[in-house]
């Protein structure tokens, strides 16, 4: 039944249920696409975030006081890089999956909400080989994680779902204005320091602290760090983080649910 | 049977011109084009509105097969589009019954860095295939595709258009669908390819499956299809067997002229390397451009835009067709290009051709026009029956066929040289 849809319509999470096989190629091409002709291969992976480590380390790890006193800054840094490095490129694959498409748009049906689910899913797989290292980093320093490590799988998903939650709207924007082309590299720069990466989350002042975890990301590195290297849990910032996301995420949806039956005609 | 499989009630597209070119930064960055943009910028205070489909209806019984013809901008492709579901419908409603698989272009969802089994995947994937249903049919699509083992692994960016054409086709031949729909697929490929692609339509066809096929090519229409529905201005001129609807279609013209201008770049086609600006015919000598007599010579003088890449070359081709669809011959103006290897700028080309006289045969005369380079092999600019022209034979014993009055058949009608000469009789004859 084809019609003129009006209003605001539901996520469609069946539809997407039922092209879970094309979601399945489409991270596969991309994971394909990305290291072919590449000669380290997944090795980026690792070597991303371990040279911005080694960078923050030899410029900031000497600033008294960034880090928390008892962690090593380098894996202090490591440990906020890797969930960024997550979110960033999920986000920005998700932000272009739409434009980099225009080709399928234009040409076949499929829930198009795919896409920028397929442009997260492609960067988890680099997430697990930067994971891996950074376990082994933590170990090297002598820190063996507590029972709390449990909880590293939640805050990945988190970083996940609110790569997803800017990234629908931002896809759904870039359709109609190409200016973003230019402005997601730059927001995706400027997020980087609204973000405890590569300080700690104790430098702001404790009344701008609320307002500070409403970005998503605060919340999710700062917990990926307690489940990993321990200290105080930090709920204000979790649950305050996780409230926003589900907030834009909803919105999101919402908002690229009701514009995607322009998409053909803009793109 | 006797089921419905697609019930079209009402179909309406509106688009509003210009509304995507105008906040889209995609041509913002194009050298070529910007002046003019800008000028179309301070004009663009009202809203153009167009309906490319205007309350279509019509209803297909499962096991159809029925074509859809019309000139370009009739809607065809609009409502190919709205049928399956790649654009909604601006008024209107349509129901199918039924596994709907698409075919807009061949080779969907292909990536040029992917070798040439990794995209039968890929493709089979964005076509609606499930995986193990690909993993069965893969030998089989291989093999349909005529491309040798040692090519598979091959990035298909390597792959001669051809071959990736044949690779494409192949996998949406092996899509089970119980409707399909098909747009204009076979005006690619070689002829032997194409008629593998058409014996496999057909062959769709005859297994019950409901086809919609969308095509310039009556013969392969007529072949195909035993209803038609012509197009025209977004509105069915005609629903009814297809002999009937092709024969209106091309008795009426349905607009088409021996001249073509566009006037505004934007809307001409074309993309950063080339831009049509005009097309049209001179019968040499002077006398109607609409009605050409058969002894005359005749020039087709195209007229586009190139753009800033000096590395891609582009020629314009032109390729000649009778009313009945077949292609008469294809030129380019290759030999021309002295002029442009020269020029490193945007330009403004105009190429002629000469038509000898006696050489077109009698009749509707259609020509497809499109400015390629081949070096990648691009149409980047193409319009498909861009101008027509009547030809028509009164010579007199000073033409091709002499004094004959009869029926003269064939496709065209050329002056050749004749070396005859007479002798006399002698005893061993």
């Amino acid at each position: 039944m084809i019609r003129p849809s009006r209003g605001w319509i539901g996520p469609g999470i069946r539809e997407l249920w039922q092209y879970r096989d094309l979601g399945y190629f489409l991270v596969w091409r991309d994971l394909k696409v990305r290291y072919k002709q590449t000669l380290f291969g997944a090795a980026w992976a690792v070597v991303q975030p371990v040279l911005l480590m080694l960078v923050f380390s030899a410029f900031l790890g000497r600033v008294a006081g960034i880090g928390p006193p008892d962690v090593p800054y380098p894996l202090f840094a490591l440990a906020g890089l890797v969930p960024w490095i997550l979110f960033s490129q999920s986000l920005n694959a998700a932000s272009n999956s739409l434009v980099s498409s225009q080709n399928l748009i234009s040409k076949v049906y499929f829930p198009r909400l795919l896409l920028p689910l397929a442009g997260v899913g492609s960067h988890i797989v680099d997430f697990f080989i930067a994971l891996a290292v950074l376990l082994v980093v933590t170990l090297t320093f002598g820190r063996i994680p507590g029972a709390t490590v449990l909880w590293l799988p939640v805050f990945a998903l988190l970083a996940v779902l609110a790569a997803l939650a800017v990234g629908t709207w931002l896809s759904a924007i870039y359709v109609r204005y190409r200016d973003l082309r230019y402005a997601i590299p730059f927001l995706i720069q400027v997020w980087l320091f609204a973000t405890p990466v590569a300080y700690s989350a104790n430098l702001v002042p404790a009344e701008w602290r609320g307002i500070y975890a409403l970005n998503p990301m605060a919340g999710v590195i700062e917990g990926f760090r307690w489940a990993l290297l321990g200290g105080p849990r930090p709920d204000q910032a979790i649950v305050f983080s996780a409230a926003a996301t589900l907030v834009i995420l909803t919105g999101g949806v919402a908002y690229f649910r009701r514009v995607e039956r322009t998409f053909a005609d803009m793109i | 049977m006797g089921d419905v499989a697609i019930r079209a009630d009402g179909l309406g597209k509106r688009y509003r011109l210009g509304q995507n070119r105008e906040t889209s930064g995609l041509l913002l960055s194009d050298t070529l084009f910007r002046a003019l943009r800008l000028r179309r910028r301070r004009t663009a205070g009202e809203v153009a509105e167009f309906w490319a489909l205007r309350d279509v209806s019509f209803e297909v019984p499962s096991g159809a097969a029925v074509g859809i013809i019309g000139r370009n901008g009739a809607g065809k492709s609009t409502l190919l589009k709205v049928l399956s579901r790649i654009t909604e419908p601006t008024t209107g409603k349509a129901t199918l019954y039924g596994r709907v698989a698409s075919l807009l272009e061949v080779g969907t969802g292909f990536h040029p860095e992917l070798s040439g089994l990794e995209n039968i995947y890929l493709s089979a994937a964005v076509l609606g295939m499930r995986r193990d249903e690909i993993r069965r049919k893969l030998d089989e699509i291989v093999e349909f595709s005529g491309i040798e083992p040692k090519f598979l692994d091959t990035p298909v960016k390597r792959y001669s258009s051809g071959m990736q054409v044949r690779l494409g086709f192949a996998v949406a031949a092996h899509l089970e669908p119980e409707i399909l729909l098909i747009d204009e697929v076979l005006a690619v490929g070689d002829a032997k390819f194409q008629a593998k692609c058409l014996g496999k339509i057909e062959e769709i066809g005859a297994t019950g499956r409901t086809v919609i096929f969308v095509s310039h090519n009556m013969s392969a229409i007529l072949r195909l299809c035993s209803r038609a529905i012509l197009l025209d201005h977004g509105r069915v001129v005609t629903d009814g067997p297809t002999h009937e609807a092709v024969r209106i279609y091309l008795e009426s013209d349905l607009g088409r002229s021996s001249e073509r201008r566009w006037a505004d770049p934007a809307q001409a086609p074309g993309d950063e390397v080339a831009r049509l600006k005009s097309i049209r015919v001179l019968p040499v000598g002077g006398g109607s451009p609409e009605e050409i007599e058969i002894r005359q010579a005749i020039d087709i003088e195209v007229e586009y835009w190139t753009g800033t890449l000096r590395s891609l070359r582009p020629s314009a081709n032109l390729a000649f067709y009778n009313d009945e669809g077949v292609c008469l011959f294809i030129t380019n103006d290759w030999q021309g290009r002295d002029a442009l290897d020269a020029a490193t700028g945007p330009r403004i080309v105009r190429s002629t051709c000469r038509i000898p006289g006696n050489f077109l045969a009698e009749g509707r005369v259609i020509i497809s026009v499109a400015v390629s380079t081949f070096n990648p092999a691009t149409a980047h600019a193409l319009e498909r029956d861009a101008i027509a022209f009547q030809i028509v034979d009164r010579s007199q014993g000073d033409g091709v066929r002499g004094e004959s009055t009869n029926e003269w058949g064939g496709v065209v009608r050329p002056m050749l040289d004749w070396h005859t000469e007479a002798r006399e009789i002698t005893s061993q004859d």
